[in-house]
């Protein structure tokens, strides 16, 4: 827990000058502040304009605790499974269920303590040792406040029960009691112990009498001179009448049944059963909440609640929630005496006991470095249906508020950021643009990694951000020259322009060089070659080659001619085509037929018709000139000889 | 499988496997590896589920597994095998291949071999050098063979400090997988739905065989193959579909079985006890198929054995190997029919589960939700 009202401590930033407003502040990701600083511009005062270092002020540690990390992620199981559960069970009881789920949530904290608290007593250095401490406490502090919102606000115990389960509190946050007893018991004649006395107190403080009888009796076992007087405080523990759960009496014949009993208490004490002993007195005062008697134990009590909750046990058994805040507030005042003022934790209690939840969530987000108990806490009272009646003048309502900065604490964190998403999945109002912002910025330094990105957006259909990153790692692909891999990341991405690009560049160079590269990708394009006109016309040119090796001479030279009369072939890379033909034209049998061969001419003027005969501009040189001259001539040459055998065999076809 | 236990470990797992047993011993699995991913700092880690002898009262041993040693890696760990008892060959997404050395005596763990620029998308040497991750390994003493998304196919020799052959630019795509077929023989699988039979005998960068799935081109995560039918293989696609090709017969799969929601990172014939299947997915699910029901004649003896003993059900699925009749359940499967048995071996939906491995009647899986689950009674 931090001090709200300490004195702010001073930072000093090396490398800042103000002098020239450099100084500059800003919340970074996961309640992270930084600063510019001028550092490494001495170093390289030629280099050009760099990116400025950037001082970090303060970040979110725990997030990067290891054992916090177990946290985040066993948590996030049960979030998602709350979420699933209100699904799965609209309208029906889920008291029981939502019960389940807030524990659950405990023991998860409760496991981490145990771990840290490991850690802390394992570590060799000190300050680590202090760290991890202080961890422990505010985990212990964080559990505490759930147990008692889980029985406040959850549970919503009712006269009665509601004393039951505070005690059980109690119990479960003041266990220094079981090692005071292990320590007690271990003496070999527990009696003379010199703690005997504080532990017997602590236990009747607790309301564990039980266990204060079986220490009573030892002591009677020890001293035969008080053994009656015990054995008399022993009955007055045993006969106290106490809820018992499975019991069906009355709130009306408890108290009846107590007030009886109480009367009892007081007569003994009245005729001086107990006066030889002062221990013993104590003790049936405390059995009577004797207020002043009970505060004299504060050294024993420890904090201001056991204070409460033991008085609440000895004088308002069946005390009701709604009285609960008066009882709070006295025994709040009581215990600090006016000599000191509340702490954060204290007064996030006394909302508690005010059935305050804003107030206490309020006070939580302040106190705690932390989004995780807030947010879990928020989210499991709105599913109890406590915090509807409040929306925020910031558009979204309370919970979702918090839930968008935990998951945004999440996506800062390196690793975390899968958790995230299905926390930004249950905001319905920002969570999907909050997500679609902190997705595109996940680094993606493997495929693999970006195949479970790529899977968070397609699962929600957030198409824009799969191009986006289908993008990014074509252009990853085209920069490490991995063309096939480019290809198939911008079919994937359905892109059509960069399947263009990507197409653009295999034919050239395969212009280069004269073959086709990847031919494993290219031969099994199948539908996806409708992606782009040109990956169409790559696909269909590369089964051209295909057919032409596999001397299917008849099928290649239409496949040719379409390629061309369709337009599907880019102007450019006509003359390639058209040279492709000029062995399908030089083949023994006739290939093309007459038909085949105008359209091919056709074509070939086509192409000589636009461009100028004599092309200096295009810088090519004569001698690139004259090849190109000749291909045209030898084309002009082979078309007109096929024509010319064309012709006189479907000539002479039709005459047969 | 009624008892799993889950460990969560503050660091995703990319890749877990069990150490094998050495042959004919009749020691059962007790120390796996992992590795992580996508952490600051990543970590090839040996853990141990065996608790050094002790069985507490009612003959179960506990579950929990206890780190062992631990090695920090540069990069993510993209593959993980291990080479024989010591040694571990790691797969790093900066394109070395590390093998790791385990001192049982001091329990530690130590880099014995690297080779660093394994995979790479412009040259070592060149100044515009870049890496590229490297995405699968397989190991057969004294053999490793890499693939990566460069599309290279390296073998090493865990002896030899250069590579023994490279196949460059093997594949246009992204290699995800890579197994062993018939010594020298490689099968890779590609991120454009790509089956791939390399021989090491030939020269030349083709491959000697190539099978695919028609039209979609459906990348492929992952690939294993059948224990004792060397023809057997096993895919998993981005779909989430589970193919069974046998590689002798045409490019098509023999069967196309629907499976997880999404990508399966990995699928894994149990080795000793075939008929059984375990896969894994990005949909946070880990299933367990079991083929042999779909046979009721061959049923009585072979469960029964399976069910009391793993032991037993070794022996009896060695004999079983030898039967033709009983070798081809995974090939008979008809999807039409369905009688294939699946469970589901996760008690909740989780994140992604990136990796399995199963030896005995144990089973290992790693996940992005921080966790490793383990199980020692997959039989029971």
């Amino acid at each position: 827990m931090e001090d709200l009202d300490g004195e702010p401590a001073v930072t000093l930033i090396p490398e800042v000058n103000s002098t020239k407003k450099q100084l500059c502040f800003d919340w970074g990701p996961g309640e992270m502040l930084t600063c510019e600083t001028s550092f490494n511009k001495k170093a390289k005062p030629e280099a050009e304009p760099t990116c400025p270092y950037i001082y970090i002020l303060r970040k979110d540690m725990d997030v990067h605790s290891p054992i916090l990390r177990k946290l985040f992620n066993e948590s996030h199981g049960i979030f998602v499974g709350l979420q699933r559960l209100e699904e799965e069970l609209s309208g029906r009881p889920r008291k029981a269920q939502l019960v389940r789920v807030s524990k659950n949530y405990r023991s998860v904290i409760r496991a981490c303590m145990e771990e840290m608290h490991q850690a802390a007593t394992a570590a060799k250095d000190p300050a680590s040792s202090s760290q991890l401490s202080s961890q422990v406490s505010i985990l212990s502090a964080v559990e505490l406040i759930w147990n008692l919102c889980e029985i406040l606000f959850i549970e919503v115990a009712p006269a009665g029960p509601l004393l039951l389960h505070l005690l059980d509190w109690v119990q479960l946050h003041m266990c220094e009691v079981d090692n005071l007893s292990a320590d007690v018991l271990g003496n070999e004649n527990p009696s003379k112990h010199d703690k005997f006395w504080n532990l017997v107190t602590v236990l009747v403080l607790q309301g564990r009498l039980d266990e204060a009888r079986q220490m009573l009796s030892k002591e009677a076992d020890a001293n035969p001179g008080s053994a009656a007087m015990c054995r008399v405080l022993g009955d007055l523990m045993k006969t106290m009448p106490i809820l018992s759960p499975g019991n069906t009496q009355t709130l009306t014949e408890l108290e009846l049944k107590w007030q009886h009993w109480h009367e009892e208490c007081e007569r003994y004490l009245q005729d001086g059963t107990f006066a030889p002993s002062p221990h013993l007195s104590l003790l049936c005062q405390i059995l009577l909440g004797n207020e002043a008697v009970i505060l004299e134990q504060k050294e024993l009590l420890g904090t201001w609640y056991h204070l409460m909750v033991t008085q609440l046990l000895y004088s308002h058994p069946t005390v009701k929630p709604t009285e609960l805040h008066i009882y709070a507030q006295s025994s709040l005042d009581l215990f600090l005496g006016g000599e000191s003022s509340p702490e954060p934790l204290d007064n996030i209690l006394m909302a508690a006991f005010e059935f305050d939840i804003h107030q206490v969530i309020k006070e939580c987000s302040i106190a705690l470095s932390n989004w995780w108990f807030v947010a879990h806490l928020t989210d499991l009272l709105d599913h109890c249906q406590l915090l509807q009646s409040h929306s925020l003048y910031f558009g979204s309502n309370m919970r979702e508020f918090i839930l968008l900065e935990y998951a945004s604490g999440l996506f800062a964190h390196h690793s975390l950021w899968q958790l995230g998403v299905d926390y930004f999945d249950h905001c319905p109002e920002s969570g999907r643009v909050s997500l679609e912002l902190h997705i595109e910025r996940v680094p993606l330094n493997t495929e693999q990694k970006a195949l479970k990105v790529l899977r968070v957006c397609e699962q929600r259909g957030m198409t824009e951000q799969v191009r986006s990153i289908c993008k990014i790692l074509a252009m990853n692909a085209v920069r490490n020259n991995r063309l096939g891999s480019a290809l198939s990341w911008s079919i994937r991405a359905k892109d059509a322009a960069f399947a263009t690009l990507v197409s653009d560049r295999f034919l050239r160079d395969y212009c280069e060089r004269g073959c086709f590269s990847d031919l494993d990708l290219i031969d099994n394009l199948g539908p996806a070659m409708m992606l782009s006109d040109r990956l169409t016309f790559l696909g269909k040119y590369r089964e051209f080659h295909r057919l032409y090796g596999e001397k299917r001479f008849v099928a290649g030279a239409s496949l040719l001619l379409s390629l061309m009369t369709s337009q599907i072939a880019p102007r450019s890379f006509w003359m390639t085509l058209l040279t492709d033909a000029l062995p399908l034209l030089e083949q023994k049998q006739v290939i093309f037929s007459a038909e085949q061969t105008y359209e091919l001419m056709r074509c070939l003027e086509d192409l000589t018709e636009g461009r100028p005969t004599c092309s200096e501009p295009d810088g090519l040189g004569p001698q690139a000139d004259d090849v190109e001259t000749t291909k045209v001539e030898m084309l002009r040459l082979a078309l007109a000889r096929n024509l010319a055998r064309a012709i006189i065999k479907e000539g002479s076809l039709e005459g047969s | 499988m009624k008892e799993i236990y889950a460990k969560f470990v503050s660091q995703k797992i990319s890749k877990t496997r069990w150490r094998p047993v050495p042959s004919g011993s009749l020691q059962t699995a007790e120390t796996f590896t992992t590795g992580s991913w996508d952490n600051e700092k990543n970590y090839v880690s040996l853990w141990s589920i065996g608790d050094f002898g002790h069985v507490d009262s009612d003959g179960g041993m506990d579950g929990d597994h206890q780190l062992l040693c631990e090695s920090k890696h540069h990069g993510d760990v993209m593959d993980l095998q291990f080479l024989d008892q010591e040694r571990i060959v790691a797969a790093s997404s900066t394109g070395s291949v590390t093998v790791f050395l385990h001192h049982q005596n001091n329990q530690t763990l130590s880099v014995s071999h690297q080779w660093t620029t394994a995979h790479y998308h412009t040259g070592p040497g060149s100044p515009s050098y870049s890496s590229a991750p490297c995405t699968g390994v397989v190991c057969n003493n004294p053999e490793i063979v890499t693939v990566g998304e460069d599309g290279r196919i390296n073998l090493f020799s865990a002896d030899h400090k250069e590579s023994v052959r490279t196949i460059d630019n093997a594949d246009s795509s992204t290699l995800h997988a890579v197994t062993f077929l018939r010594t020298p023989e490689i099968l890779t699988v590609n991120s454009i739905g790509q089956l791939k039979i390399w021989d090491f005998r030939q020269p030349g960068n083709e491959p000697s065989q190539i099978l695919s799935l028609t039209g979609d081109r459906v990348p492929l995560h992952c690939v294993d193959r059948h224990p004792n039918q060397q023809h057997i293989v096993a895919t998993g696609g981005q779909d989430g579909m589970l193919s069974i090709w046998d590689v002798r017969l045409g490019t098509m799969p023999v069967s196309l079985l629907k499976a997880h929601e999404a990508e399966m990172w990995e699928v894994h014939f149990h080795p000793s006890n075939p008929d059984h299947l375990f896969t894994c997915s990005e949909d946070g699910s880990l299933w367990h198929w079991d083929s042999s029901t779909d046979v009721p004649e061959k049923s009585s003896l072979f469960h029964q054995g399976g069910r009391n003993s793993p032991l037993l059900a070794h022996s009896i699925s060695n004999q079983a190997a030898a039967h033709p009749s009983l070798l081809t359940s995974w090939l008979s499967a008809d999807p039409a029919k369905d009688r294939m048995e699946i469970t589901s071996l996760l008690p909740t939906k989780t994140l992604s589960v990136n990796s399995l491995d199963v030896l005995g009647s144990c089973l290992v899986c790693g996940t992005d939700a921080e966790a490793i689950y383990v199980t020692r009674q997959l039989f029971s």
